[in-house]
């Protein structure tokens, strides 16, 4: 190992990046840029749901209902309607998401004691979004019944009782947040891909024009040809991870918990993970087109799908949980939610982080060794 | 002594037999002319000698270190020019040095040094700061090659430098060449310019991967070639080729520029007889004269005249 070979390849790999200043930026910025589309595609937030009240009783506890239900900033009461016929109207043209209905024996049947029936009819075209009004919906509902059953019950002389407590939904998330969950697949998905794309595009390119011959034949090793090639690109993986820290801050108010000196080793062993697909995708192909769509393939759809950034692993089939295994993504997840979300430290991770380190091994491994082979036969 | 020495040195790709059990020897300081078509296996046998490609079958020992044994030994003594361009467009010529002197493990004192002297070889004195890409081909073929032998190697590959370039960069870089081989360092060079093969001290000619000729220019043109060559010039040259090449005591034609060469078996010398022919056959001959045989001639004798490089 040649410490002035390699800085003289990194050296001449910085040169190129500072060369093309519009593609630097395009390289800085597009992550960021990706968080920000991501961030609030997956941003399963609604707020502002459009409602309409048909209130048949007009009674003190149905007002104290609506109120309960649109002093949140979930729901704005857009108007109210007196008769059935006006609701398909409504929902037909969109003036409003949902239309809650509530009965004449609304009151009636609550100091009864029996079900009080509240009915939310929803525009059910966008699926998620429904789902999304008729969780809060039940919440809003639920709080409310446990408030008058405490107080009304009490009042006649019955044990209180709480029906549902829902806080610890709400603890958990206060904000229903989804996005903060989300950040730190985002984050490990952005580097995956720009850091295995962008390594294995710069070797593939002294391929292509023929410069990689007049490289082996000095006494290059092949190792350090591959540290100084892919150390420009980690260094930049390292500056985009801060960008999307930062930018996850502002955005999406995401704070890193955890420590910081543990967020960069931790994402460091994983950048080196990465850039090791890279450099096996790069061995296995001759063009920087093929060398594209199979790095962005092996890294997109994995990081995606089997990582646990969407999908949660334990509920995957148990033999698509042990292919998971594939996508470094999956341990780096595990590791930014323990270092961003929960702020714990290296004893809860370390087991992850060797994984990656055993996995860039394995795979630098059978790249040096088949480069090896397919140099000296081609 | 000699530099490099080659036996029976074979490759194949699957089937394809791209260099036949060559073998050849060039001797210390000298130019070494590789001479073959388009697809004779040149650059193969080449990269072979650089230690980049590993022989199928037999070995060659260059600067002392065997190719098949050794392949990585053998790159400390050479250097090697690639037949596509490969310094890097986007960067400045100095920024190109830097980094082959870097990649060779140069110190900062030597680099600097070199660096120098290749500025001047290519005259690029004072212009370090120039992209590379924006130089014109004569320029970029000198700066390739001295970007080649920055570490100073022993032995230089270098593998048809000077193809597509003007006839003067050719002739400038050929005396680089000279210069190189004076100070000692063996040039080993594949060229497709015939004229080119004539400063080589010694020269090899491939087809199809095997050897078929080798020896100075002086022996090729004796050795490999019985027949005499006559150049004729006439006012009607294809009509005049087509007339000769029917005649049985003409054994090759070839046309050049606006003479025609013909070959004839080394006792004929009735030269009457050619013009009786041509005057019949309304072509007027201005001039008629037994020539010394150009590379050109033994080659096209060799190869026949479609596979002339
Ligand atoms: N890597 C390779 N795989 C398969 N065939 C090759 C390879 N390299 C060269 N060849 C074939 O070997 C023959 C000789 O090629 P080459 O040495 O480049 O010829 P030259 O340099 O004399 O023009 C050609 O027919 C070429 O197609
Ligand atoms: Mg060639």
């Amino acid at each position: 190992m040649n410490l002035k070979r390699i800085r003289a390849i990194a050296k001449k790999e910085f040169k190129h990046l500072f060369r093309d200043i519009r593609m630097l930026l395009i390289l800085l910025l597009f992550p960021v840029f990706l968080l920000g589309i991501f961030g609030y595609a997956v941003n399963f937030d609604v707020h502002h749901i459009k409602i309409v009240v048909y209130d048949e009783e007009n009674s003190m506890i149905s007002k104290e209902f609506i109120n309960s239900l649109t002093k949140s900033t979930y729901f704005d009461l857009v108007g109210y309607i007196n008769n059935d016929s006006q609701i398909r109207e409504i929902l037909d043209e969109k003036k409003a998401q949902g239309i809650v209905v509530i009965s004449k024996s609304f009151s009636k049947d609550f100091y009864s004691k029996q079900e009080a029936k509240i009915q939310f009819l929803i525009d059910g075209v966008d699926g998620n979004t429904a789902n999304i009004i008729q969780f809060y919906s039940t919440a809003a509902t639920q709080s409310l019944n446990a408030k008058l059953t405490t107080e009304v019950l009490s009042r006649v002389g019955t044990k209180s009782f709480m029906p549902i407590d829902l806080r610890p939904i709400f603890w958990f998330n206060p904000d229903l947040k989804s996005t903060r969950f989300f950040i730190p697949g985002l984050i490990a998905m952005i580097l995956i891909i720009t850091a295995a794309v962008s390594v294995s595009l710069s070797l593939v390119r002294e391929k292509e024009r023929g410069t990689i011959e007049q490289i082996n034949v000095s006494s290059i090793k092949s190792s350090e040809l591959l540290i100084g090639k892919t150390l420009p690109y980690v260094l930049l993986a390292l500056v985009n991870a801060a960008m999307i820290l930062i930018a996850g801050y502002i955005l999406f108010d995401v704070v890193v918990k955890g420590s910081y000196p543990l967020l960069f080793l931790s994402t460091l062993i994983f950048l080196i993970a990465s850039t090791s697909i890279g450099i096996l995708v790069s061995v296995v192909s001759d063009s920087q087109q093929v060398a594209f769509s199979i790095a962005t393939m092996v890294t997109m759809l994995p990081s995606f799908i089997l990582s646990g950034f969407v999908f949660p692993i334990e509920s995957m089939p148990a033999i698509i949980q042990v292919i998971t295994n594939i996508t470094p993504a999956k341990f780096f997840i595990n590791v930014l939610r323990a270092i961003v979300l929960r702020g714990v430290g290296v004893f809860a991770i370390w087991d992850q982080l060797l994984y990656l380190i055993l996995y860039a091994s394995i795979l630098l491994g059978a790249a040096i060794l088949i480069y090896n082979k397919k140099e000296a036969k081609n | 002594m000699n530099s490099i020495e080659v036996k029976n040195l074979t490759k194949k790709f699957g089937d394809f037999v791209s260099v036949d059990n060559i073998s050849f020897n060039v001797k210390q300081a000298e130019i070494f002319g590789f001479l073959g078509a388009n697809g004779a296996g040149k650059s193969t046998t080449i990269r072979m000698l650089c230690g980049i490609l590993e022989p199928t079958f037999g070995d060659a020992v260059v600067g002392g270190c065997s190719v098949a044994k050794n392949p990585d030994s053998v790159k400390q003594n050479i250097g090697y020019m690639s037949q596509r361009f490969s310094l890097y467009n986007d960067l400045a010529v100095g920024e190109n040095l830097d980094f082959f002197g870097g990649v060779y493990g140069l110190s900062n004192q030597k680099l600097n040094e070199r660096k120098k002297w290749v500025l001047k070889i290519a005259n690029l004195e004072g212009k370090e700061n120039l992209l590379t890409g924006s130089l014109p081909g004569g320029i970029k073929q000198r700066l390739a090659l001295g970007a080649a032998v920055i570490h100073q190697p022993d032995i230089v590959f270098l593998d048809e430098p000077t193809s597509g370039v003007d006839p003067i960069s050719r002739r400038n870089f050929w005396e680089l060449i000279n210069e190189l081989s004076s100070e000692g360092t063996t040039v080993f060079v594949t060229t497709h310019y015939l004229e080119e093969a004539e400063f080589c001290n010694n020269i090899i000619l491939i087809d199809a991967g095997r050897l078929i000729a080798e020896g100075n220019p002086k022996q090729l043109k004796t050795d490999y070639l019985k027949n005499s060559i006559y150049e004729i010039e006439s006012d009607r040259v294809i009509e005049a080729l087509e007339l000769l090449e029917k005649q049985n005591f003409v054994v090759e034609t070839s046309i050049f520029g606006n003479n025609i060469h013909i070959s004839v078996e080394e006792k004929f010398n009735d030269l009457s007889r050619i013009n009786k022919l041509c005057e019949e056959g309304g072509i007027t001959i201005k001039r008629i004269n037994k020539i010394v045989p150009t590379l050109e001639d033994v080659f096209i004798h060799l190869l026949g005249n479609e596979k002339i490089l």
